[in-house]
């Protein structure tokens, strides 16, 4: 008869049945103990009544398993409306699938005598019979128990305990914890109780600096394996959600090689082609070094590539956020309007780091967010919460990244020296990209300047940028190094201005010198063609010399011979002149 | 208190369990030894019938409820504290006045 009411859908495991709370059936593997009992401790208020009308309504809608709530301490009614806050639409299911048992004991009622749980259960027989139930809560069983001495409140727990088996039905036993001045101990009363189930879970509540610390430890689990450790869990506005646990989340990440931009186009070539998409990207700064600004890039980069984005600012009101973006020609407006864009801004002590994780992520999945900004993330580790916010921002990256959202987040972080100091909370080494921006003093100004201090899988760009804010946007400019010095602003435009008359002085001289020189060539042109006639001249010169030195010579030659043929002293010429006189 | 109207028991017992075997004994005692037959008693048995406990309120066995003389009482338990019964169904004073 157990069986028949269980259309199709078999056992996620068979000795267990899943709570379809987030978080709980990671830490139990599974759940709670299939046809089994499992005892639930805590103080008033540490919410034993909605987990367990969770597990139920659960176990109806995720797994069509009927249900029988039986209440010792409220009624029905009250209940009802607990659950409506919630959005668990109880009313729903109330027809033929969930059954309340109104079984708080009258303030008169009369007690004479030792009493026992026979007819309880012969009822609870009856209607489990009738409506297939496969999940039952008693809450709590101590309102009852109370009434009896210990001998027989063991009698009648152990009377339950075997009903419970006998129907092999999914049973839940509440079990209140005195509250101790503010800080719960977290020990049961009941001694019996916790050996008798097969499972049993804890609820701590206590205050830590102010700020409220809910954990849940499970302390027991028969036949199973089980995380030990104690993990945090919050009552949020769709109820009960515990922690996961990190490791069960590394197998479900989405890798992808898609770029999304920064918003900052030469940022976007520094990284590479801009942001993984799904990726984590801190950036850290002292205050006022624009790492809104580089957010609220981010943001309308994803706006304009028509996705869906969540702001979530624990600084500035939405308002303030859009018009101080605006001032950087960053326009949020419209896609607030058109709704594709949600800024949402919270204060920061106002919770603990559990709950603003669990408000985040579910504003992100209520948006549908692709994109996601918290600014600043440092804001979760204020307060008390030193202890958790480790957790919840590694759970937060790991959970962004499972789902595939793009998460920027800004951390307050001054010096120069990122990498030495670590940003707030050891976050630096988890995320992929680490953006960080600080200020340079110099000359009495002081810039902006942007480092890509790691990244992740892309080759990105090891220079140094400044940072610039106008009008018209944000822009990165390349600084002006010199010597091995860096500068920025002011100083870098006089650096550059400098520069460049230097170059038109350079250029002016180079065009003088040319012209001087071009003077030279044609003086040593025309002198070299003086020169040449001059060489013409001398050459004439010479030769006309030689002419007339043999001139000379012949002349003289002749004039002897002339001189001797007048003197007519000696008739020979010579050579001629003597061959016929060679006979002597 | 006059008793020209019965004494009328409701009480809801779950089979054969000693504590409700107790509780008819008891029941049956003191309608006489204090009634002397000014009664009515009807047995309601819940695991004959369970849907009878659930409109009539009865969760735990054994219940006693005296529905008359008003105001109507109910009393759980195996009815084993007769002083106890006796002051919550108004008897004391009845018995005193006799």
């Amino acid at each position: 008869m157990k069986k028949k009411s269980n259309p199709g859908h078999p056992p996620p495991s068979s000795g267990k049945a899943l709570s379809g709370i987030e978080g709980f059936d990671e830490i139990t593997r599974g759940g709670l103990p299939r046809g089994r009992s499992t005892l639930i401790t805590g103080g008033p208020g540490s919410g034993k009544t909605v987990f367990s009308l969770q597990t139920l309504a659960n176990g109806i809608r995720l797994f069509h398993e009927p249900a029988i709530f039986v209440a010792f301490e409220e009624n029905s009614k009250r209940i009802m409306a607990n659950a409506s806050t919630f959005g668990w639409d109880l009313q729903k299911l109330v027809p033929g699938k969930l059954f309340f048992l109104d079984a708080q004991p009258s303030p008169d009622l009369i007690q004479a005598g030792d009493f026992d749980l026979n007819g309880m259960l012969a009822i609870l027989d009856a209607k489990v019979r009738a409506m297939g139930a496969r999940r039952i809560v008693f809450d709590s069983l101590d309102m009852l128990l109370n009434l009896l001495d210990t001998a027989t409140q063991q009698r009648e727990a152990n009377r339950l305990n075997e009903w419970i088996m006998k129907k092999e039905i999914t049973a839940i036993l509440t079990g209140k914890v005195e509250q101790e001045a503010g800080n719960n101990t977290g020990q049961y009363q009941n001694t019996f109780m916790p050996f008798m189930t097969d499972a049993v879970v804890e609820l701590n509540h206590r205050i830590v600096d102010g700020v409220s610390q809910r954990v849940l430890r499970l302390k027991k689990f028969r036949g199973s394996s089980f995380s030990e450790n104690e993990s945090p869990y919050v009552i949020g506005s769709r109820g009960f959600e515990v922690a996961e646990v990190s490791s069960f989340m590394a197998n479900a990440v989405k890798v992808t090689k898609e770029r999304v931009s920064s918003g900052v186009e030469r940022l976007d070539t520094m990284l590479g082609g801009g942001y993984y998409r799904g990726a984590s990207i801190l950036i850290t700064g002292a205050p006022g070094t624009a790492k809104s600004t580089l957010s609220g890039a981010f943001t309308q980069a994803a706006c304009a590539r028509g996705e869906r984005a969540l702001f979530v600012s624990f600084d500035s009101a939405p308002a303030e956020i859009i018009r101080n973006l605006e001032s950087v020609n960053i326009r949020l407006k419209r896609y607030e309007r058109s709704g594709q864009l949600r800024l949402v801004a919270a204060r920061a002590g106002s919770f603990n780091s559990e709950i603003h994780y669990l408000r985040i992520k579910n504003l992100a999945q209520e948006h549908q967010a692709r994109c996601l900004v918290v600014d600043p993330i440092s804001a979760l580790g204020k307060q008390g919460n030193e202890l958790t916010s480790q957790n919840v921002l590694e759970r937060l990256l790991d959970w962004t990244k499972a789902v595939g959202i793009t998460l920027v987040c800004t951390s307050l972080l001054g010096g120069n020296a990122p990498e030495a100091e670590g940003s707030a909370m050891q976050i630096s080494t988890n995320v992929d990209t680490w953006i960080h921006l600080n200020y340079l003093v110099r000359a009495g100004e002081r810039n902006r300047a942007l480092t890509i201090v790691k990244s992740r899988g892309t080759g990105h760009s090891n220079q140094v940028r400044e940072l610039v804010l106008k009008d018209s946007g944000i822009s990165l400019t390349d600084v002006y190094t010199v010597g091995g010095e860096v500068f920025m602003g002011t100083m870098r435009w006089e650096k550059e201005e400098a520069a460049l008359s230097d170059k038109k002085i350079q250029e002016a001289l180079a065009v003088r010198k040319l012209t001087s020189l071009k003077l030279a060539e044609a003086e040593l042109e025309v002198r070299a063609k003086a020169v040449q006639v001059e060489l013409e001249a001398t050459r004439q010169e010479k030769a006309f010399l030689a002419v007339s030195d043999r001139q000379t010579v012949t002349d003289s030659a002749d004039r002897v011979s002339q001189v001797r043929l007048l003197r007519g002293a000696d008739r020979f010429p010579k050579g001629r002149q003597r061959r016929p006189g060679s006979k002597p | 208190m006059k008793t020209n109207g019965n004494f009328i028991f409701k009480l809801y017992v779950t089979g054969e369990a000693p504590n409700s075997i107790r509780a008819i004994g008891n029941l049956n005692d003191l309608c006489r030894d204090h009634l002397a037959g000014h009664h009515e008693i009807e047995i309601v048995d819940l695991l004959r019938d369970p849907q009878k406990a659930l409109v009539d309120e009865v969760l735990l066995t054994p219940t006693l409820v005296k529905l008359s003389p008003k105001p109507v009482r109910k009393i759980i338990g195996n009815l084993n504290d007769m002083a106890a019964v006796l002051k919550a169904i108004g008897l004391e004073a009845f018995r005193n006045e006799k």
